[in-house]
């Protein structure tokens, strides 16, 4: 997980940032929401394509069906249908994927691609606005470059949508952005259309480590941080509320800052919440009961196993990695069936990666973690852990209905795997996004370059 | 399991055997006794009195061997109190040696080896130039004495990125720093007596670190050079030449676009194999370089350099096959090869009579993430499948805890 840079050095500060959204369906109750037009809306345009129609593979849909040798078909952005047999549309093309295996395409919800991009300088930190302890203000899709050259390695291993997030210094660090994964010169055209923003909160080590001269300086210190803004927020709301109602006089201020915790207390953008331990994560919980909104989804959490049940309840899931532990104190208590008794409880569980080398190997950490839940006796099912990986992240961003299963309707984001997607020797070797396929390992003028690569980096299978 | 622990033979049979010196054994016997293996081979007469583990349809192989990290010399990373991997006041740090920083309580070390790595490579960490002496360890035992396989191993310095604070802020600085250094360890190997009288100039580091250097300058101690950009890597073969040093590079982002080079020198090569991310110290990193290298005839050893992962070093190598190299030979990269780098393939990295008995019993591929651990044994002695994470695991099972 480390990179080369960090050979032989003692890794200090893994595991750090989270955020995440795009524009909310419901517009936000904004003044410039008055005008009509949505600000900084998505321009995602599907990429025309034939019909797909891939055959003879083993077929796991995250909906519970496995198809040993079955046939999906999709047509203008959609799944149109998955069975045993299906007829080949005119003009289709058709994939013969036998021995590969065919999944949802992968769904991240906490990414940094593109707010801290290779090839990492100073230049390309884009992703804590580390001014204040709480910059609800910020979007991250305002930071996103699209010509980050680890987008394609993402898209390789199989990633569709992610959530990119703020980094996580600040108790609030501003909104996420929710993209589809394709090649494009703006943010604007990967915004996935209609999905919400999240706001990035963050617990603990990190706040407090980066304001301690300033504060917060301590755990308490971060919670009256917390509080201190959705007070702020809540009042912000009701005198745009009172003004919306009677629409007399000049409409108050806006402030952009509380714009966003308005936004949340409404409902209309969800908390995401990167936090590490146990009694933290309930504290949070209460937060989020004082102010009356959800938090979405705990991010890290490494010790959301020990209140599952408490997540179960709050109807809050908690997206997390397979194995990652111990780079701080806060970390010391990860284990490897995390994701595995999380589900047992009847919470939902999400494997995240945090990394821009783990987003490529989504598939495998959700391995790791399905088997050491196995060995430690908890039962879960190649079509369970896969939601991990695709319908739950799906769930976490609001767009379960859109994608994160290979359902009739849903749209079309697909990859083909070399083989059993939880073996480590499984590689996407056709990624389909909204009916394009944007990867092919077979074709090397199918597999995406960013305008940093070129000149730069050698191609594929290319020599200097 | 007390049973386990004080018996002095033990015979692991019916397996498959992957003794990584030579080709795989069905049905074979591993048979160990007081710490070492005895024989191996299909037709191994068990002894009455011996500790008999039936490994039908498992895999057998040596235990895995993480040539690179810091296990035993940091329990969390971000927590200074609890790090001890290195030096952070000199550039040149020739003369530390990791082995009185190691915690043989490290909680860290059950983690790995239940997962299969017995043995590991202590790795510093500071120093900006050179970092100073890794040690090689047995993840078992009680005391620092009891854990350390060899010690020194390897005496580690920087080429990459982020040696250049210590060379001026230019790679040709770097380069020329540790030329000087070099050079002042001959000057002063060749003129002790002056030194000591005071009669000579100032030399480019104290003499305890020049004094370290020696063994490396005389060929005797391997020099692990960290160099990603083929500029960097070239400098190090450079270097070793004119110094005719026993070079073994690390990282090597670019190795494979000079495989055939790093091959004909002879110069073995450590790699992470699931790192590709692009930065400016190495722009053409790629998931195939473990591969490519290996096919140019280069030794190369697979490493996951987080102490806290060293778990993973089986998903790393089979990551490598996924990207190229034969299941055999990312089988022999952490284990026979590492061994042979680091100067301990006579008692390690294999299965051969006579070696030290660290072994696995595995229930099946290795690098596969549904095969489980279900034997270790380091030097002889079958370890608990227990750690701080397994104990965690079992307090939280069912909710609310008993605590």
């Amino acid at each position: 997980m480390k990179s080369l840079l960090a050979l032989f050095a003692v890794a200090l500060a893994a595991g750090c940032a989270t955020a995440g959204g795009t524009a909310p369906a419901p517009a936000p109750m904004t003044a410039a929401s008055d005008t009509g037009r949505v600000p900084y809306a998505s321009t995602y345009a599907r990429h025309p394509a034939p019909p797909v129609l891939i055959r003879h593979a083993t077929i796991l849909t995250a909906a519970g069906t496995e198809l040993p040798a079955g046939a999906i078909l999709l047509r203008e952005g959609r799944i149109v249908a998955v069975a045993p047999e299906l007829e080949a549309p005119p003009g289709a093309v058709i994939v013969d994927a036998r021995g590969q295996y065919v999944t949802p395409g992968l769904i991240d919800t906490h990414s940094h691609l593109g707010v801290y991009s290779a090839p990492g300088t100073a230049a390309e930190s884009d992703g804590n606005e580390a001014t204040n302890p709480v910059t609800a203000e910020v979007w991250a899709e305002h930071s996103f470059w699209p010509q980050d050259p680890q987008i394609p390695l993402a898209i390789a291993g199989g990633i569709t949508t992610i959530q990119a997030l703020p980094g996580s210094a600040n108790l609030i660090g501003g909104r996420s952005a929710v993209l589809k994964l394709v090649p494009a010169r703006t943010v604007q055209e990967m915004k996935f259309p209609g999905a919400r923003y999240g706001l990035k909160m963050a617990c603990g080590e990190n706040p407090k480590r980066v304001y301690r001269t300033r504060g917060p300086s301590t755990r308490m210190g971060n919670m009256a941080g917390y509080r201190a803004a959705f007070l702020e927020g809540q009042h912000y709301q009701r005198r745009w509320d009172a003004w919306q109602r009677e629409r007399k006089g000049e409409p108050p201020p806006r402030n952009l800052r509380h714009e966003t915790l308005a936004e949340v207390l409404r409902g209309t953008i969800y908390v995401q919440n990167h936090c590490y331990r146990a009694d933290e994560m309930a504290q949070m919980l209460d937060l989020a009961r004082e102010f009356g909104f959800t938090i979405r989804s705990f991010h890290h959490a490494v010790e959301a196993y020990k209140v599952a049940d408490l997540l179960a309840a709050a109807g809050t899931a908690a997206s997390v990695w397979a194995d990652w532990w111990g780079f701080k104190e806060e970390a010391m208590d990860g284990i490897q069936e995390n994701a595995a008794l999380l589900q047992q409880a009847g919470a939902r569980a999400v494997i995240h990666s945090d990394s821009p080398s783990g987003i490529q190997r989504l598939n495998q950490e959700a391995a790791k973690a399905m088997y050491a839940g196995r060995r430690a006796g908890i039962t879960v099912t190649p079509d369970q852990a896969l939601r991990w990986i695709t319908a739950n992240p799906a769930w976490v961003l609001g767009l379960d209905s859109v994608v994160g299963t290979l359902e009739p309707g849903k749209m079309a984001d697909v990859v083909v795997w070399s083989a059993d997607p939880f073996s480590v020797y499984a590689q996407a070797v056709r990624v389909y996004n909204d009916g394009w396929l944007v990867y092919d390992r077979a074709d090397p003028t199918r597999q995406p370059r960013t305008d940093f690569e070129l000149g730069q980096v050698p191609a594929p299978g290319r020599d200097r | 399991m007390i049973a386990l622990i004080l018996a002095q033979t033990i015979a692991i049979s019916g397996g498959t055997v992957h003794p990584v010196s030579g080709p795989r054994i069905e049905n074979a016997t591993v048979l160990i006794r007081n710490g070492r293996i005895e024989a191996v081979g299909s037709n191994v007469p068990v002894p009455a009195d011996a500790l008999r583990i039936d490994a039908t349809g498992k895999w057998v192989t040596p235990g895995l061997i993480d040539g690179a990290g810091q296990l035993g010399l940091v329990e969390i990373s971000a927590v200074a109190e609890t790090r001890e991997a290195g030096l952070h006041d000199t550039a040149i740090a020739a003369a530390f040696t990791v082995t009185e920083g190691l915690n043989p309580a490290s909680m860290l070390i059950p983690v790995a080896r239940i997962e299969g790595v017995t043995t590991a490579l202590a790795t510093p960490a500071g120093g900006g130039l050179i970092g100073g002496q890794a040690a090689m360890i047995d993840l078992d035992g009680s005391t620092v004495e009891a854990m350390v396989v060899k010690s020194p191993a390897a005496m580690v310095a920087y080429l990459h990125e982020g040696a250049k604070d210590a060379g001026g802020g230019s790679r040709a600085g770097v380069a020329q720093r540790l030329r000087h250094v070099f050079d002042d360890a001959r000057e002063y190997e060749r003129r002790r007596a002056d030194f000591s009288r005071a009669q000579m100039q100032p030399l480019a580091a104290p003499a305890a670190d020049l004094e370290a250097l020696l063994p490396v300058l005389r060929g005797e101690l391997p020099l692990v050079v960290v160099a990603n950009r083929r500029s960097d890597i070239e400098t190090a073969l450079r270097i070793a030449r004119q110094y005719s040093l026993r070079l073994v590079l690390a990282g090597a982002a670019e190795g494979w676009m000079i495989a055939d080079r790093i091959a004909a020198a002879g110069v073995p090569v450590l790699v992470q194999p699931m790192d590709n991310i692009p930065s400016y110290d190495a722009l053409g990193i790629r998931y195939e370089n473990a591969a490519a290298l290996a096919r140019a005839g280069v030794t190369v050893v697979l490493l996951e350099t987080s102490a806290h992962d060293a778990r993973n070093l089986r998903q790393q190598a089979g990551n490598a096959v996924s990207y190229g190299m034969t299941w055999e030979a990312a089988l022999r990269a952490v284990t026979l090869s590492p061994a042979t780098v680091f100067g301990i393939a006579d008692r390690y990295g294999s299965l051969e009579p006579g070696k030290v008995a660290n072994v696995i019993v595995w229930s099946g591929d290795p690098f596969e993430f549904s095969t489980a651990v279900e034997h270790v044994f380091i030097r002889g002695r079958e370890i608990p499948l227990t750690s701080r994470q397994t104990e965690l695991r079992e307090r939280y099972k069912t909710l609310p805890p008993k605590y």
